[in-house]
């Protein structure tokens, strides 16, 4: 059974870019491009990791987060959040809300693999 | 990099939007009025450009981009004041930004110092208006050092934890006496201890565990003891800790290992200490201090890395396209794709083709003997309809609306206002009317002049129009519609219309007019089209770039488009700019002139019809004219006009097509034959010749013979010329027309 | 659909040939020569993408007679010019066995129509004589490139872009006549 990672991003380049990579290394990747849209597709779907951006129209990653937290079904729910440069208030925010780990933008893919191996398998 | 590479163009497309997104917020960027969710906007398209641009390389776009960032940030969190100052500023770096990205997508390096000046100018924003020392170069101009995230491990000094890890290394250590450490191999042991609420951040110690037995050979044990009993026990607490020993390869190294437990560095007690093979192994690698210094911060990747080294998962090479699949997620992804121009000309050329074999399969099963083959007759006619909808629906993929062209005006419009001291206020309207991208992309430079040309010579200053009891500033007005079968643009401004004095004086200068020659209005107005007329005194800073009203014309219509000007004096002028929707394929009818055949657009065709002998008329030997529904229209004859040999000259035995242009005026065309209504592929006639008087475009029929496509209003032009060439060329008044001179075909 | 029939394409061939000319004389190149009347003429053979019998051509208004029309040329449209009526000799009254040498100027794609298509020479450089001055001639000695020997005749070199370039200018100049003067005339 493949793993469903959820990919948040506003940018396509980013949504094609994470999207492409994990489904090269086996998972089943789907997208949303903001904060509000991911909610509506994690409760269409069993997903088993979230990689979300936090700049975002609509909902940033910040509410996203919060968000789910607040569902007891996703409390465990592994959470990634981009972030560019090391951002240490974003790094900090993103855990005060629950944020399992982050990824530094940019990335490469195999560093984008290793650390969602690290968080969900 | 090929894993990369293939995401630049969509990086490169979106880009190209996110630019205009910017663009657009920034035009609307208002000191006083300032819109959050406006400002967030632009913040965030310079921030996804400069985030895609990293993950491509793309180090000085991505420096850039973090300037222009950094200001936007400020006017996000209110400490960097809007001014006009800063929009200008600002409006710059988005240029710039536009810029960088060609750079980047030429894969050329941009010029030494291409930002500094802009940098600078940023900057100097953020330092609150102070300006500083000296621009510092572009290349510092890089982000800030990435701050290095260094977690806070427990002190060794700390309580039970620093002691129980004390303990643990102990063990390792008196094992390592027991069972000595291959060459070549370094064994780490890893003392790991959880903080009890690591899961509700979503991590996983199992996870976590298993990505350390990717690094080498694993050994886990778990502690239990701080197990609490049964009753006390929750389930998303955590009370376990575990002790791993890995035996890996040399090359794993302590930021690889430091590098699995990067998220809950500040939620877990942590020790890894690392051992080496005995020092007497000759291959050993040189030995590593024991134990490791455990503060050694976990790496971070820095913002900008050098082109990753990573090869693609190999799962990913059989895969054989990107996005394959994509369509599965129902629902979950917008609704539209993105389809790259070449293949969508393809379709549209194919359709083309498709359209000319439909016209020869017609065109043969016209010699048919009639009644026998009705049901081929039915199908024909029914394929007919489908290329036609086929050909529309191909169409509308490629049609866009204007607002992407008039979206640009607005700066325009600032940017001619500043330079001539002028108020002006921009109108737009009809933005979403759809037209083909090609048309779309041949519209900037045209409006972009003539919008040029109203504010510069056609609304007067502040005080001037004050004085003569206009508001002070100026309006001009934008507009697109579609009106029978094309596209109508309209410049409307309400300035103080053309000086037809001047122009007329102008022209008589410049040798365009003889002296003395009567124009009417509407001839004095068109003649600012004329190559080499500028009514500007002096070569001004706007219009005087260069091109006139001339090269409008000419960009006009070449693309099968007209253009006229209507104007009052004291209240303003109206440019009027028809164009087809496409440039692809029309709806035409074809029809003869002696041995010729020409296609005549459908959408310019009114009737045709055979006139009476008492129909027709002379016109103060000027012209002959017709009396058609009420009206009288001028004739014109299409073999005079085209020195076609053996035409029927004789109306009355000849067909006239009564066609009407854009602007609502008729004439009658004198034709021998209207051979059928058919779809035409156009073709460019000027791709390998040149433009000519009269003639749109060409076409090739479906028997393979090229026809040319008439431009109705030129031939009015052409007809007009010829009508006021005295004395009239031999045409006698109609009515004392001897009978039509047939020659043999 | 189309009732043409080429007679060659030299297209084709056209690498091999150049290999071998260099292979021979890096000096040397190939033109490919043709008959209008009595006279011989040749042009580069990197130039002429394909040589077609003639097909007949629909017209263009108000241009010189040199101008003969337009073909379909596989679904490009490409002017056709008659070389003899360029000349001054008047238009060419075509037949079946015409041919129309179809020649690349650039980026555009153009035609001319000549009588036949006669050999394809190997020429050096040194073998080929500057043209006499041809003062009040029909010809402007512009576009002639040299001057050849083959055998007992004389082959007329033309340069195409130097040919066409003049067609361009003359055929602007002859359209130029702006409507304003007509107008006030």
């Amino acid at each position: 059974m493949k793993k469903k990672v959820l990919t948040v991003d506003d940018s396509r380049t980013m949504r094609d870019m994470v999207s492409f990579t994990l489904k090269g290394a086996g998972y089943d990747v789907v997208e949303a491009a903001d904060g509000q849209q991911a909610l509506g597709v994690i409760g269409a779907n069993k997903v088993d990791l979230v990689i979300t951006d936090l700049n975002m129209p609509v909902m940033d990653g910040l509410t996203l987060i919060r968000r789910l937290r607040a569902t007891p079904a996703h409390r465990t729910l592994p959470i990634l959040m981009l972030t560019t440069e090391a951002d240490e208030k974003k790094k900090s925010e993103g855990r005060a809300v629950g944020a399992t780990g982050w990824i530094v933008k940019p990335f490469n893919p195999e560093k984008l693999i290793s650390v969602v191996q690290k968080v969900c398998g | 990099m090929e894993d990369l590479s293939r995401f630049k163009q969509t990086y490169f497309d979106e880009s190209a939007e996110l630019l205009e997104v910017a663009e657009s917020g920034l035009l609307r960027l208002t000191p006083g009025e300032v819109d959050s969710d406006e400002v967030n906007a632009i913040f965030r398209a310079v921030h996804s450009i400069k985030g895609g641009g990293g993950a491509f390389g793309f180090t000085e776009l991505v420096a850039f981009a973090h300037e222009f960032e950094t200001v936007m940030d400020g006017v996000r969190n209110n400490t960097v004041p809007v001014t006009t100052e800063l929009v200008d500023t600002l409006i710059r770096a988005n240029d710039l930004l536009g810029q960088m990205l060609a750079y980047a997508r030429e894969g050329d390096p941009a010029p030494a110092g291409t930002t500094d000046g802009t940098v600078a100018a940023l900057r100097r924003h953020l330092s609150g208006g102070a300006p500083q020392a000296q621009a510092p170069a572009a290349a510092p101009a890089a982000p800030p050092p990435t701050p290095v995230y260094a977690p806070t491990y427990a002190d060794d000094e700390d309580d039970e934890a620093g002691l129980f890890g004390d303990a643990m290394a102990a063990i390792a250590a008196a094992r390592a006496e027991e069972d000595p450490v291959p060459p070549g191999k370094l064994r780490w042991t890893i003392v790991f201890r959880p903080r009890s609420d690591l899961l509700m951040s979503g991590n996983e110690p199992a996870f976590m565990l298993r990505a350390l037995r990717r690094l080498g050979d694993a050994t886990v044990e778990c502690h239990t003891d701080a197990l609490p009993n049964l009753q006390n026990l929750e389930a998303e607490l955590l009370h376990l800790s575990w002790t791993v020993t890995l035996l890996a390869d040399a090359d794993v190294d302590l930021d690889k290992i430091n590098d699995v437990f990067e998220f809950v560095a500040d939620d877990c007690d942590i020790r890894i200490t690392a051992e080496a093979p005995p020092p007497a192994a000759p291959e050993a690698p040189p030995p590593v201090t024991d134990p490791v210094p455990v503060a050694t911060p976990p790496t971070v990747v820095a913002a900008i890395p050098e082109a990753p080294k990573a090869e693609p998962p190999k799962a990913e090479a059989a895969r054989p396209r990107p996005n394959g699949g994509g369509a599965e997620h129902a629902g979950l992804t917008s609704h539209t794709i993105r389809v790259d121009l070449d293949k969508i000309d393809r379709l549209v050329n194919m359709v083309g083709e498709m359209v000319i074999t439909q016209a020869m399969i017609a065109e043969h099963v016209r010699e048919l003997p009639p009644g026998e083959f009705q049901e081929l007759l039915e199908g024909l006619e029914q394929l007919a309809q489908h290329t036609r909808e086929l050909r529309e629906s191909v169409m509308s993929i490629r049609a866009q609306p204007v607002s992407s062209v008039f979206s640009r005006m607005p700066r325009l419009v600032r940017e001619c206002a500043a330079t001539t001291g002028k108020e002006v206020q921009l109108v737009t309207s009809g933005e979403t009317t759809e037209v083909d991208k090609t048309v779309v992309e041949n519209l900037v430079d045209p409006l972009t002049h003539m919008i040029r040309n109203s504010i510069d010579h056609g609304l007067e200053g502040p005080d001037e129009r004050e004085r003569v009891g206009k508001p002070r500033a100026g309006t001009v007005h934008l507009s697109a519609q579609h009106r029978s079968g094309r596209i109508v643009i309209e410049i409307t401004d309400d300035g103080r219309g053309i000086n037809r004095p001047k122009v007329l004086s102008k022209a008589i200068e410049k040798g365009l007019v003889q002296p003395g020659a009567t124009l009417s209005d509407e001839e004095i107005d068109n003649l600012i089209f004329l190559p080499g007329f500028s009514t500007a005194d002096q070569v001004s800073n706007l219009s005087g770039r260069g091109v006139g009203m001339d090269v409008v014309r000419r960009n006009i219509t070449s693309l099968g488009g007209r253009i006229g000007v209507y104007s009052t004096p004291g209240e303003g002028s109206r440019f009027v700019l028809s164009l087809p929707l496409t440039l692809a394929v029309l709806d035409g009818m074809v029809i003869s002139v002696g041995e010729e055949r020409f296609v005549l657009p459908l959408t310019n065709i009114v009737e045709s019809l055979r006139p009476k002998a008492a129909d027709l008329h002379g016109l103060v030997g000027k012209c002959d004219v017709m009396m058609a529904r009420g009206e009288y229209v001028r004739l014109v004859y299409l073999h005079q006009l085209f020195g076609i040999p053996g035409a029927v000259a004789d109306p009355t035995h000849a067909l006239v097509v009564l066609v009407e242009t854009e602007d609502g005026s008729r004439l009658g065309l004198v034709v021998d034959e209207v051979l059928g209504q058919q779809q035409v592929v156009i073709k460019s006639l000027e791709a390998n010749f040149r433009r000519l008087d009269g003639v749109a475009a060409a076409t090739i029929l479906g028997d393979g013979r090229v026809a040319l496509i008439l431009d109705v209003a030129g031939l009015r032009e052409m007809s007009r010329h010829m009508d006021s060439r005295a004395p009239r060329p031999p045409s006698p008044p109609v009515a004392a027309l001897p009978a039509p001179a047939l020659e043999p075909v | 659909m189309s009732s043409s029939t080429a007679l060659a394409t030299v297209g084709g061939s056209r690498t091999d040939a150049r290999n071998d000319v260099m292979a021979v004389n890096a000096a040397e190149e190939q033109y490919v020569t043709f008959t209008v009347g009595s006279e011989e003429y040749g042009v580069n053979i990197l130039s002429v993408r394909e040589i077609r019998g003639w097909t007949p051509e629909s017209r263009l208004p108000n241009l010189p007679d040199y101008v003969r029309g337009v073909i379909n040329l596989r679904g490009i449209i490409i002017p056709i010019f008659d070389l003899r009526a360029r000349f001054g000799g008047g238009a060419t009254s075509v037949t079946k066995r015409h041919v129309v040498v179809v020649i690349q100027v650039g980026e555009r794609t153009r035609g001319i129509l000549v009588d036949a298509i006669s050999d394809i020479l190997a020429i050096g450089h040194d073998a080929i004589k500057p043209p006499p001055d041809v003062d009040g001639g029909m010809v402007d000695a512009e576009y002639l490139s040299g001057l050849y020997t083959a055998d007992d005749r004389m082959v007329t070199l033309l340069s195409v872009e130097k040919l066409f370039s003049v067609e361009n200018s003359e055929l602007d100049s002859a359209t130029k006549a702006l409507p304003a003067l007509e107008r006030a005339s």
